[in-house]
């Protein structure tokens, strides 16, 4: 019990003193998971958009498939940009392995499919008559695609906030990818992963706070979205 | 219909879907200020043929002109579209105010702020809208969700306007009122319009012309009066009904006695219209009597024609005769009074109605 409690009461002193290191790790996270959502974001909306809104032969099999990657287990992920990024794999010459952009990229690959998914999933869900309709307005194609990302904007910024909770937590691809570097790539779950492993109980405590406190934000924000309603 | 200009023109469409011909319309044509109605079953391909006029369907054959010049590149599609509005069944409003929802089609257009607020709110103004500018699209009722689509459509300024159904599915007054409004609007502004009904009287009140449709096919075109009189087949004849309809002008009113002069002789009603109002006189056949030689007893029947069948249907359990007294009439006439009157086609007959039994409806005037 002493080993909680003293956890807690270190890993609140730690927070309340805005410790450089604690600090460092969390907005380095941030920036990390943040850029990743970023990037999941303009290749998942355009791809997700443009999928959603052409019918091809294969479409069915392309989404299965992206559907399928809505839940890529992130050490897979890992260790595919790993082979990817080694110093004598395809992409070795650009020296990013154990690099934050090496993260990026990584959390990129797992949040894209995320945010590629509900676009699909979100914009195949719109009324079908509210494209000829928004045409019939006297819209182009292009006024008519961003009206209908305008209208499945609720769901699209849930498909977001799901990416970014899903990479901010992740563990596997971080720590592979990056390496734990102290100061570097050390980010919030390679961190708590790290100093549970050392008994360092406080600073675990204190990492995972805040980590949590992020997660708590995202479904907020999530659940907000998801109780609001369609106009008729 | 001849000397008027022509607005819209579709030649040869032809739409497939898996295999199966839905739609084949060899020509249609809508001319300037003329309100057509589209009725139809169910999958006739009223909807469809909208859809094509405006470029949103795709088709295996046709070609649309609209003032006489051809829309066939995206950019003249775009042109025609931005011309006309469409109203479809849903109000497929967008998740944003009901200011911005009227708004949108002009912001597309690229209108500047300022044109785009007064347009708005003369429009929030005629639909009675102004209270809710700011409103979430998303907390409206049925009708107003109705009127907010209205409201779009007309606020874009459009020469021709299409209805899909737009009132399925609302309560007879809404349906009424906001008939109305929209009527009142299409002639002040001398739009041309193709409203899709299921509404028989609708069709009747505000059309020209009447387009029936069944199965891909345009089976009868022609005034309202003509239609419903003439109908060319048993299926024109089953969908729009066996009702007696005769364009005429109210004569007379004395207090609330009308005399309506009708081609081919005057019939008394009841109502409220002006001299001079252009109605349709609807006659059920039910309400028709028949009777052989000149009656000797005076019943209360204020309407009496001399006339002669022109010709005789089963229906069942009883007989549908067509009657010639000047205009035509429809009668129903059970077996057992078929039998007793001893009547065949040709025969002279005496047919009467009463004057509350006809209903009157508005009529707009060609």
């Amino acid at each position: 019990m002493d080993v909680i409690l003293e956890g807690f009461s270190k890993a609140f002193q730690l927070l309340a003193s805005l410790d450089r290191e604690v600090l460092g790790i969390a907005l380095l996270s941030l920036k990390v998971s943040g850029l990743a959502t970023l990037f999941s974001l303009v290749i998942g909306l355009s791809v997700g958009t443009l999928v959603a809104l052409t019918s091809f032969p294969g479409k069915k099999i392309l989404v299965s498939v992206v559907n399928t990657g809505m839940g890529l287990p992130p050490v897979v992920v890992g260790l595919f940009v790993s082979i990817m990024l080694w110093r004598n794999g395809p992409l070795g010459y650009l020296e990013l392995l154990y690099t934050p952009t090496a993260i990026v990229i990584a959390q990129t690959v797992i949040a894209t499919p995320i945010v590629m998914g509900v676009t699909i999933g979100a914009m195949q869900n719109l009324p079908a008559n509210l494209r000829l309709q928004i045409l019939a307005l006297g819209a182009t194609r292009v006024q008519m695609v961003w009206m209908l990302i305008k209208e499945a904007r609720l769901p699209l910024m849930a498909g977001v906030m799901a990416g970014f909770g899903g990479v901010i937590s992740e563990v596997g691809a971080s720590i592979m990818v990056g390496g734990n570097v102290r100061g570097y790539t050390r980010v919030l779950t390679t961190a708590t992963v790290m100093e549970t492993g050392r008994g360092n109980f406080d600073m675990a405590i204190a990492l995972s706070v805040i980590l949590l406190l992020f997660c708590f934000a995202v479904n907020y924000i999530l659940t907000y979205i998801q109780q609001r309603e369609r106009p008729r | 219909m001849t000397q008027q200009q022509h607005l819209l023109d579709l030649k040869e469409l032809r739409v497939d879907r898996g295999g199966v011909t839905v739609l084949d319309i060899p020509s249609f044509s809508l001319c300037q200020n003329e309100f057509i109605s589209l009725i139809g079953p169910n999958g006739a391909g009223k909807s469809t043929l909208l859809l094509s006029l405006l470029g949103l369907m795709k088709h295996e054959t046709g070609t649309v002109t609209y003032r006489g010049a051809a829309v066939a590149s995206p950019a003249q599609w775009l042109d025609l579209r931005r011309r006309t509005a469409m109203v479809l069944q849903d109000p497929l409003l967008f998740d944003s105010t009901v200011f911005d929802n009227v708004a949108s089609g002009l912001k597309l257009r690229g209108v500047g702020r300022t044109e785009i607020k007064s347009r708005v709110a003369t429009y929030l103004e005629r639909f009675n809208l102004a209270h809710m500018a700011q409103r979430s699209a998303r907390k409206l009722s049925g009708g107003e969700a109705r009127r907010v689509s209205l409201a779009r459509a007309f606020a874009v300024d459009p020469e021709v306007i299409f209805f899909d159904e737009p009132f399925a599915n609302l309560d007879p007054p809404t349906r009424q009122a906001l008939t109305e409004d929209m009527d009142r609007i299409i002639r002040d502004r001398g739009i041309a319009a193709i409203l899709v009904t299921h509404d028989q009287s609708e069709a009747l009140r505000m059309s020209q012309r009447i387009v029936v449709m069944n199965a891909g096919r345009i089976v009868q075109q022609g005034t309202p009066a003509a239609v419903m009189n003439h109908p060319v087949n048993e299926f024109v004849a089953n969908f729009v009904g066996m009702e007696t309809i005769l364009e005429g002008e109210v004569a007379n009113n004395r207090h609330q006695q009308l005399t309506v002069r009708v081609a081919g002789g005057e019939i008394d009603t009841v109502g409220d219209d002006a001299p001079g109002t252009q109605v349709y006189c609807c006659i059920r056949p039910e309400n028709v009597t028949v009777t052989v030689g000149h009656p000797e007893n005076k019943s209360s029947a204020r309407n009496h024609f001399e006339g002669r069948i022109v010709e005789i249907a089963a229906m069942g359990p009883f007989l549908k005769l067509r009657l010639d007294c000047g205009f035509p009439l429809t009668a129903y006439v059970t077996r057992e009074s078929f039998t007793e009157l001893a009547l065949y086609e040709g025969k002279e007959i005496h047919a009467s109605f009463k004057a509350t039994s006809v209903h009157l409806l508005p009529r707009r005037a060609v």
